[in-house]
């Protein structure tokens, strides 16, 4: 191309709208080189990511919130003033020149001068100690302002305006480290613009929580003190003693330039733009915060980006229209999830609202309907936003609601599949709204061009890369298109070894393998990681149940296995003795006691019935042990994916309603599969009647006593998913009740994936529990008397994993901080009293 | 065991402990002026390697309990709380950004493991 054709293009304003302008155009120009450009910015640094700001405060630095540095703009030629505001558009000749008297002629001028801080009217904002809160440099005052308050002197801080910004400013103002940190806000609630009073109300306790105080309500006339604020005067007669104050009240567009130059302006600012971002002069665009486009400013950087690409596709020849852009934002930052899309105030009769709200936990979803039950206008979500892209895809792509909408924020109960949601999107609905990427762009890349990380992701198209709300979206999308392509229907344990957990268990019981090493060097490849090493672990424990400690099989336990404990905050460990079924006698209470004493240990009688014993230093355990086991006590692995406890009621013992003996019952059921390795931990409890005051049904196999014998319920779970047990048999006797569970346990071991408890294992079973009783019960499989054979072997070769360390001096040794100083415990253990006990320091 | 200290170089060697001291593919804390350092027998790889023994993550002094292997071609070590992965090579956090430890030299000589710092 001829030289001579070459334009020049000069961008006002280095901000990230004006930043991302000269990105785009230069990556569209890559083949064909038609514009120079020259780029001034008033700012002494490079472009950065705003967004980000409050970062800085979180140890980010500026070089790291840039968002490309200054070789960027030289190795693409492009022209930068740093420090140099432009000052004056002379239209007629088409130049500009800057503060420091550069001038600049232009084919075309870019105006990206975005907005600052809207500061009210009110008498005293010009004293010392008031902020506003947009720059890298505005935060560096506020740090050193603040820093007073390590002295003592700046205590209290407040933020005016209780919009996005205005939180995010107040939860700064508390990691700063001050005292008090209040809200005032002008409205009757906070976030007036995205949430409804109902939400706002269940925000502000969340907030509240984390130590902020909010006025709501509050028309704030003055700012008191002499040189530097010390309070603030408000219409109704109160008043508030602060220290420092950040103005957020808003935002004014940077129109100023526009206006000297004779282009058109809004009333109530900002630089008036058309459909193709042209302002009054044809010559002249504006894009960001500073443009007025469908009669409105885009606080978000999102459709800032948009507008760059519209007029950088424009510029190279391909017309795009502006068109109004969806400003749904979820809240980051603050402690506590916030999300608004759509229309979230919509009322009316086209509209129904759902609204869930758990006080208790700080929740409170609503979501705005149409009167057919078919779309998905908008919505309002405090204090858990996980829903949140999904929600706002559904919205935006008018996708056609299930029968009952209410799912969408309850969530479906039953075991739902990750992801699968965001497989139902249309190809072009836009997954990543900063860099409009679509859910089409992203399979194509992760489909064809095997980008299966989000790192590779970003990478290729830019995905993730501005606010990261769309991470989670992204996630799914990976795993599901994996899913699609078959990639993952084997469910390998990692890059390891790719295998199943079961074929894995059948390849190493097949070859007789006992070590890691062997299985590594056989099936696998590389040298292992995290996620196999235990998953091995507990296969090799449960086929030969040898000491899980010795052939180098340490090092491949979790740490709670490779020191036969659980690790707690603060790097010590919990010590939890055998208690079957709950049933103590008082000469060995008195020995936890002593012990208890001796060591300086915090304790705690568990939910599964027996005394938890907390803070051993690690190099104290083998003593502690030494001293229970010498008492009659056994190891509880509670420490283990292993049998748990045996949780007992009194039953018929004692109790005027029992019809069993569950107490021995249970006891004979913890003697007889303590100790076994699993995929995941197992609890169980036996219930002396109907009454079940010992929660069977909440176990991974329960018992409840009949009048005839006894009922075996399985599968069940507390925890995160509440899931109650199923029956399996009833009214069964003893023996052949324990012959069921060895089936069901070993049934379970062999063929559940690693970490999966019975009741996910069991959900996700072809044939659910009719299934499992074929198997169990009627032995379709014709292996019941293998499984009944495999788990007799494994209680008769039961052994005290505590009884053998203490007993090994070579494994004794080990329990130890330090290498080279076996006596000394770890300085960096600190604990706090409470209610004359000690507890873990809190973390950071 | 007494620390033994050589100069050499800019670097200081410490005798930290002897080879068997520290379990095959697993890692246990020495002392050394002051400093709670982790060391990593990797015998898979033959190799050694010596990091901070405090996770950044929630300042826990623990990455020596953590379980070691690779992620490609990079050793790596897991701490035990939250299962950040760190190289073992240069000490970068790979599960997040955000966080490195500090890794030091490590040399085995007549049975004894030094660590430079
Ligand atoms: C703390 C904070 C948090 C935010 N959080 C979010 C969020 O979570 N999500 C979201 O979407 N958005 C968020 N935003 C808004 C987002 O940062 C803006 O939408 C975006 O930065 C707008 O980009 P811009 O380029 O239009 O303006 P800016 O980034 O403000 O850049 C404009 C630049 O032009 C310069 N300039 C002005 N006049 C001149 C002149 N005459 N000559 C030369 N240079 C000039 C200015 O100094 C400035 O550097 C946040 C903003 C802040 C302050
Ligand atoms: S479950 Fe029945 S037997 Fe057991 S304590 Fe309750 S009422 Fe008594
Ligand atoms: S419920 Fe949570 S906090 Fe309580 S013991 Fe379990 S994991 Fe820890
Ligand atoms: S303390 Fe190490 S990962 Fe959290």
């Amino acid at each position: 191309m001829n030289t001579n054709t070459i334009k020049h293009v000069v961008v006002i304003g280095n901000g990230m709208v004006g930043y991302k302008f000269c990105e785009k155009l230069i990556a569209k120009q890559k083949n064909e080189h038609r514009f120079t450009l020259t780029v001034f910015g008033e700012e002494p640094r490079v472009a950065y990511d705003r967004v980000h700001l409050s970062a800085y405060f979180d140890g980010k630095t500026a070089d790291e919130l840039t968002l490309a540095p200054t070789d960027w703009y030289a190795e693409n030629g492009i022209t930068l003033f740093l420090t140099d505001p432009v000052v004056a558009i002379d239209r007629e000749r088409k130049q500009v020149r800057s503060h420091h008297g550069v001038v600049v002629p232009y084919d075309y001028l870019v105006l990206a001068t975005g907005s600052g801080a809207f500061v009210p009217p009110v008498a005293g904002v010009e004293k010392d100690g008031v902020f506003v809160y947009r720059t890298i440099e505005d935060l560096d005052l506020i740090q050193s302002y603040a820093r007073n308050a390590r002295a003592g002197l700046t205590r209290k801080g407040a933020v005016l305006g209780g919009g996005l910004l205005g939180l995010e400013a107040a939860k700064a103002l508390l990691d700063l480290g001050l005292d008090e940190a209040h809200v005032v806000e002008f409205a009757p609630r906070l976030m007036p613009r995205q949430i409804d009073d109902a939400g706002s109300g269940v925000l502000q306790r969340q907030l509240e929580s984390l130590g902020l105080t909010i006025h709501l309500s509050k028309s704030t006339q003055q700012i008191t003190g002499d040189e530097a604020i010390t309070g603030m005067q408000f219409a109704d007669g109160s008043h508030l003693d602060v220290d420092m104050l950040i103005i957020s009240a808003g935002i004014r567009p940077r129109d100023e330039l526009a206006k000297a130059s004779g282009i058109d302006t809004h009333a109530r600012g900002g630089i008036l733009v058309d459909d193709f971002l042209q302002t009054s002069d044809p010559s002249i665009f504006a894009i960001g915060e500073c443009a007025v486009a469908h009669h409105m400013i885009y606080g978000l950087v999102a459709p800032g980006y948009e507008m760059a690409e519209v007029v950088a596709s424009r510029l190279m020849g391909t017309e795009k229209e502006f068109k109004p852009f969806d400003m749904s934002t979820k809240l980051k930052l603050i402690g506590t999830d916030v999300g608004s899309f759509g229309d979230p105030f919509a009322s009316g009769p086209n509209c129904r609202t759902i609204v869930y709200e758990n006080k208790a936990k700080g929740v409170y979803k609503r979501i705005n309907i149409s009167a057919d039950g078919k779309e998905l206008l908008g919505g309002i979500l405090v204090g858990d936003a996980d829903q949140y892209n999904m929600l706002l895809q559904t919205c935006k792509n008018k996708t056609v609601l299930p029968p009952d909408p209410e799912d969408l924020i309850l969530g479906s109960r039953g075991g739902e599949e990750a992801g699968a949601g965001v497989m139902a999107l249309p190809d072009d609905a836009l997954i990543c709204s900063c860099e409009a990427v679509t859910k089409g762009m992203l399979c194509h890349e992760i489909a064809e061009n095997g980008h299966t990380s989000i790192d590779g992701l970003k990478k290729v198209t830019k995905a993730c890369t501005g606010c990261g709300g769309c991470t989670p979206m992204v996630k799914d999308l990976i795993q599901s298109v994996l899913k699609q392509q078959g990639v993952y229907v084997r469910n390998v344990l990692c890059e390891h070894l790719e295998y199943s957990r079961q074929e894995l268990l059948d390849l190493i019981k097949i070859n007789g393998l006992k070590t890691y090493n062997a299985v590594l060097d056989l099936f696998g490849h590389g040298d292992g990681c995290e996620i196999c090493k235990p998953a091995v672990a507990s296969i090799l424990a449960s086929l030969w149940n040898e000491n899980i400690l010795e052939k180098g099989r340490a090092t491949i336990q979790d740490s709670n296995d490779r020191y036969l404990a659980n690790i707690q905050k603060g790097g010590t460990y919990s010590v939890v003795p055998r208690i079957p079924g709950g049933e103590i006698t008082p000469d060995k209470l008195i020995v936890i006691g002593q012990v208890a004493k001796k060591y300086g240990l915090y304790t705690k009688i568990t939910g599964g019935q027996r005394i938890d014993l907390f803070g051993a230093h690690v190099g104290d355990l083998p003593n502690i042990w030494e001293e229970l086991i010498a008492a009659g006590f056994e190891s509880g692995h509670a420490y283990g994916k292993a049998l748990r406890t045996v949780k007992s009621c009194v039953g018929s013992t004692w109790c005027r309603f029992g019809v069993q003996d569950s107490v021995s019952f249970a006891i004979e059921v913890e003697e007889r599969y303590k100790g076994i390795r699993a995929p995941h931990k197992l609890k169980s409890a036996v219930s002396g009647c109907t009454r079940e005051c010992a929660e069977a049904q909440s176990k991974d196999f329960g018992i409840i006593a009949t009048e005839k014998g006894w009922n075996l319920y399985v599968c069940g779970n507390g925890g995160i998913k509440p899931q109650h047990a199923l029956l399996l048999a009833s009214d069964i006797d003893k023996a052949t009740c324990i012959r069921y569970i060895d089936r069901f346990l070993m049934f379970y071991i062999k063929t559940a994936d690693p970490l999966t408890r019975t009741a996910t294992w069991l959900n996700k079973m072809e044939g659910g529990i009719s299934y499992l009783k074929a198997v169990v019960v009627d032995d379709v499989l014709g292996i019941a008397a293998d499984l009944e054979r495999e788990m007799q072997q494994l209680v008769d070769t039961f052994m005290c994993e505590w009884t053998e360390v203490v007993e090994n001096p070579h494994l004794r040794q080990r329990f130890a901080h330090f290498v080279n100083a076996p006596e000394q415990k770890d300085p960096a253990v600190h604990f706090e009293s409470m209610r004359d006990q000690k507890r873990a320091r809190e973390w950071v | 065991m007494e620390a033994i200290s050589i100069h050499q170089d800019k670097q200081t060697w410490h005798a930290a402990c002897r080879v068997e001291d520290i379990p095959a593919d697993g890692g246990a804390c020495a002392l050394i002026g002051g400093r709670q350092i982790a060391i990593f027998n990797f015998s898979r790889r033959g190799e050694w390697y010596a990091t901070d023994n405090e996770c950044p993550h929630r300042q826990q002094m623990v990455l020596s309990r953590g379980m070691i292997g690779s992620q490609g071609d990079d050793p790596k070590v897991a701490c035990p709380f939250h299962k950040k992965t760190f190289s073992l090579k240069n000490g970068q956090c790979l599960n997040d950004d955000g966080y490195r430890i500090n890794t030091f030299p490590v040399k085995v000589e007549n049975g004894i493991v030094y660590i430079g710092v």
